[in-house]
């Protein structure tokens, strides 16, 4: 048997375990300090992006224009709405040239605070008016349609209603999955209200919080507890399932349904903008375009199914749904006392 | 007792530069709130905030008395009883503290939630572990380490003749532990359950995958969907206005006890209780604790983990880098921490008015606030005044240590306590200054409490994710940020590894903090 380490040694030893550690993140510092950027030379010049979107929802579109345009793009990744927050914070100051949201509400916030720059007729002429604001500070980049997703082992797609509507009636009672904190499911709701008014909103929402709909955070776990069984229908985004079963296979439970009465599916936008404050306007102004080419909107569509927005793009053959049956809310994407009054709505209905 | 002198110019000095950094975030809550002062009070007072803070208080209110319930058994049972491998008892219990708690609540769901792993290799179902429950048991598990590290250290340095004089007038070890041990346990418990209720309040991760509509959901609605700042910034100042209520409830509990030895000499160690056939439930129930807030988890992380090495989606020279940087960001936000808190909890203690009470008081607005806001109160302070730190390693250290400074003034604190003032007062009466008394005296008798606290801030700062990600230098990733990165998407396979090595590096501290325990002080 060894015999026990006395105290000290122990704690040397520790301390030893600890020092070597250290000695590391010395190292791992000086060798990934500078990447995410990609290139280590300082005297290219380039661009700093804001991106709501994760590394591999955005990558390969931004390595395309560092290597076309020979610039460097230093991305920071967080939650868009965390950094549609930062920008407000910084003002002018913002190190920001580009604001890549994953989420139409934070983009609207940032062109309200007056931080986003009109872009180029060329850039808005990309991209159909409908997906794109009014006042041309923002364009969508990619769609993401708000689906109804079930779990394929225990219900029949022709079981489904023909919108979100009709999951009160009590067949589904406590089988629905949604997000009421997520604003993909404010978005659907404010799209709900300019449609059909607020007395029918909140009628839904009531009748949907009675039936037993499950709250989750989000998307995600959403798509999982369908996957788990826990639930066995949800209101979620179309492409995290495409995504899942990109990754787990064709034999992955959940499928999408495209519910095709009224509202029943709605497109929500992915979208970009330049600042206000960005001294390297004309660098800006070329990411934007890179996003919106032909390259960059093929893999955005082939790698996250989402339906790409620029002007002659082909959505992934897999979206059988054309773009132009999934209709847009005009009104909520710029208005955010809109969300404001979706959020009350929706908490008078107990549903958030 | 001698007088309280009045703190040296020097020390006062250190201590309102420290106070001034720690009030920051709440100082930028208090420049948008009075920027539309009506609309923050319409937010703040409203029927809902008050709701929402009742339902926060219930849950930190409960997840205190938990974390007390479960620390003081285990804490009484490594350092007093002769339970069998009480050392390896006592690391494996701090250990849950390694786990962040957003990976925490989510490994608890894939293990407990319904249609979970235990639900399916047990196939019997589970009460929910949503709502209320979830969020208590969460919390609780990965937060009670916070009482039971300086429980443990406390109940080391405790002197034994006390006990010894109570046991020789034939009282028995119940009557003991009540009458002798207990009142010497209720500061640090006091300290340690401030942490955790602290923790509890500010929480984001745990309480949103959990399905708790804690008061934080309140402030991610404000601003995550109506990019409201005023509304976050009414309601992140009710938060700060809870914590000096937590402060002083607490600090009603640790006045006035004299706790450091009057006796002189050095300690003499205590008879371990023999726990006899008690040992059995004794173990079991230490057992119960590690298997639920340690092996589960982590059992769930190798298991994703093997699925993600099996796939080959993990570069191991990615791994060491990210590792690397949250090792630098965590090294240097534990010494800033310890620096700092040695600072306060010098003052506090050692020269109690109203000015070091206030500044003391002031440390802990850091932690009680969502990461998300100390964020935004840097971003907003940063880019006005010293733009050239703004996203860089030095603001971002700055940034982790105003977080999570509460965590080390506890420990310094309590150890502090234990020493008696009337060695340094020897030291002044043989003509040291008070400088020289305080680097020569204070701080290598409280080196105990001084390392226990920087290796809380070390814990925390390696497992930080939403102050990195706004503030870091662009480009900068953590284990902690790739975690997010990974599961953002479900990706939860790939976020195993870092997970893992994420455990590995912050359990080194973890096993220092439970040898504090065992060290002598």
């Amino acid at each position: 048997m060894i015999p026990p380490l006395s105290q000290r040694t122990r704690l040397l030893a520790a301390l030893a375990v600890f020092a070597a550690l250290v000695l590391l993140a010395g190292c791992g510092f000086s060798t990934e300090g500078s990447s995410g950027g990609g290139s280590n030379e300082p005297d290219v010049e380039g661009i700093t992006l804001y991106s709501g979107r994760i590394p591999a929802a955005i990558g390969p579109a931004v390595d395309s224009y560092e290597a076309e345009a020979d610039r460097d793009v230093q991305v920071r990744f967080a939650e868009t709405a965390d950094l549609a927050a930062t920008l407000v914070e910084e003002g002018d100051a913002s190190p920001a040239d580009v604001f890549f949201a994953q989420e139409p509400g934070a983009i609207a916030a940032v062109a309200e605070a007056g931080l986003l720059t009109k872009l180029p007729q060329d850039i808005l002429d990309r991209v159909p008016a409908r997906y794109r604001d009014p006042e041309g500070r923002w364009v969508g980049v990619t769609g993401r349609a708000r689906v109804i997703a079930y779990n394929k082992d225990v219900v029949e797609e022709s079981e489904l209603p023909p919108s979100p509507f009709g999951l009160t009636a009590p067949k589904w009672k406590d089988r629905v999955g949604w997000s009421p904190a997520s604003s993909s499911m404010q978005e659907y709701v404010t799209a709900l209200r300019a449609k059909y008014g607020d007395d029918r909103t909140k009628q839904w929402l009531e009748e949907m919080v009675d039936n037993g709909a499950v709250s989750f955070p989000d998307n995600v776990t959403i798509r999982d507890a369908i996957a788990k069984g826990e639930i066995d229908v949800g209101l979620i985004n179309h492409y995290y399932v495409a995504q899942a079963i990109g990754e787990e296979g064709p034999d992955y439970p959940v499928a999408v349904y495209f519910p095709p009465g009224g509202l029943g599916s709605l497109m929500l936008l992915t979208s970009v903008g330049v600042l206000e404050s960005s001294d390297r306007k004309p660098e800006a102004f070329a990411f934007v375009r890179s996003l919106l080419s032909d390259r960059s909107q093929a893999f955005f569509t082939s790698s996250s199914k989402e339906y790409p927005l620029a002007k002659g793009a082909k959505p992934d053959p897999s979206l059988s749904v054309p773009v132009n049956k999934i209709p847009v809310s005009d009104s909520s994407l710029v208005d955010l006392k809109e969300i404001q009054g979706t959020i009350e709505l929706m908490q008078e209905s107990g549903a958030l | 007792m001698a007088r309280t002198r009045p703190a040296p110019v020097w020390l006062l000095a250190a201590g309102a530069i420290v106070g001034a950094a720690a009030v920051l975030p709440a100082a930028y809550l208090a420049v948008v709130v009075f920027g539309d002062f009506s609309a923050a009070m319409e937010t703040a007072l409203s029927s809902r905030a008050l709701e929402t803070l009742l339902r926060t208080a219930a849950l930190t209110a409960a997840v205190v008395a938990a974390s007390v319930a479960l620390a003081l058994p285990i804490g009484w049972l490594t350092v007093r009883t002769d339970l069998p491998g009480r050392r390896l008892w006592a690391v494996l219990c701090t250990l849950p503290l390694v786990i962040p708690s957003y990976v925490g609540a989510y490994l608890l769901v894939a293990a407990l939630g319904p249609k979970g792993m235990v639900q399916d290799a047990l196939g019997i179902e589970l009460p929910s572990i949503y709502g209320f429950f979830g969020a208590w048991l969460v919390l609780t598990l990965f937060t009670y380490p916070l009482v039971l590290i300086p429980l443990r250290a406390t109940l080391r340095g405790i002197d034994p003749q006390l006990e010894d004089a109570a046991r020789a007038m034939g009282r028995g070890p119940l009557e003991v532990f009540r009458s002798i041990v207990l009142p010497q346990l209720w500061p640090v418990i006091a300290a340690g359950s401030l942490l955790v209720a602290l923790f509890t309040i500010s929480d984001f991760g745990a309480v949103s995958i959990l399905r708790f509509d804690s008061f934080t959901s309140e402030i991610y609605i404000a601003y995550q969907s109506s990019f409201d700042r005023v509304a976050a910034a009414a309601l992140g100042s009710v938060l700060v206005v809870a914590m000096l209520g937590l402060l002083f409830a607490s600090s009603r509990v640790r006045s006035a006890r004299r706790v450091h030895r009057l006796g002189p000499g050095t300690l003499r160690p205590t008879r371990p209780y023999r726990l006899g056939r008690w040992r059995w439930p004794a173990l079991a129930f230490c057992a119960l604790v590690v298997l639920v807030a340690f092996v589960l988890p982590v059992g769930v992380l190798i298991y994703w983990a093997s699925k993600g090495i099996s796939t080959g989606s993990t570069s191991w020279d990615t791994i060491a880098a990210l590792g690397g940087n949250s090792l630098l960001i965590a090294v240097w936000a534990a010494a800033a921490g310890a620096i700092a808190a040695l600072v306060v909890a010098a003052l506090a203690v050692r020269y109690p008015s109203r000015a070091t009470r206030a500044i003391e008081r002031l440390s802990h607005a850091g932690y009680a606030l969502p990461g998300i806001l100390v964020a935004l109160g840097l971003v907003f302070f940063a880019t006005r005044a010293v733009p050239a730190l703004y996203q860089t390693i030095a603001l971002l250290v700055f940034a982790m240590t105003i977080h999570y400074l509460p965590l080390a003034i506890g420990p310094t604190a309590s150890s502090l306590i234990q020493l008696s003032p009337r060695i340094e007062e020897a030291a002044r009466g043989m003509g040291r200054g008070p400088a020289e008394v305080f680097r020569t005296i204070t701080i290598p008798l409280a080196r105990g409490g001084v390392m226990a606290g920087a290796a809380l801030v070390f814990l925390h700062a390696m497992k930080e994710l939403t102050v990195t990600l706004i503030l870091s230098p662009i480009g900068f990733k953590t284990l902690a940020t790739d975690i997010w990165t990974q599961t953002t998407y479900g990706f939860y396979e790939a976020s195993a590894i870092p997970a893992l090595v994420l455990l590995a590096v912050a359990a080194v501290p973890v096993y220092l903090l439970s040898e504090q325990g065992a060290a002598p002080p």
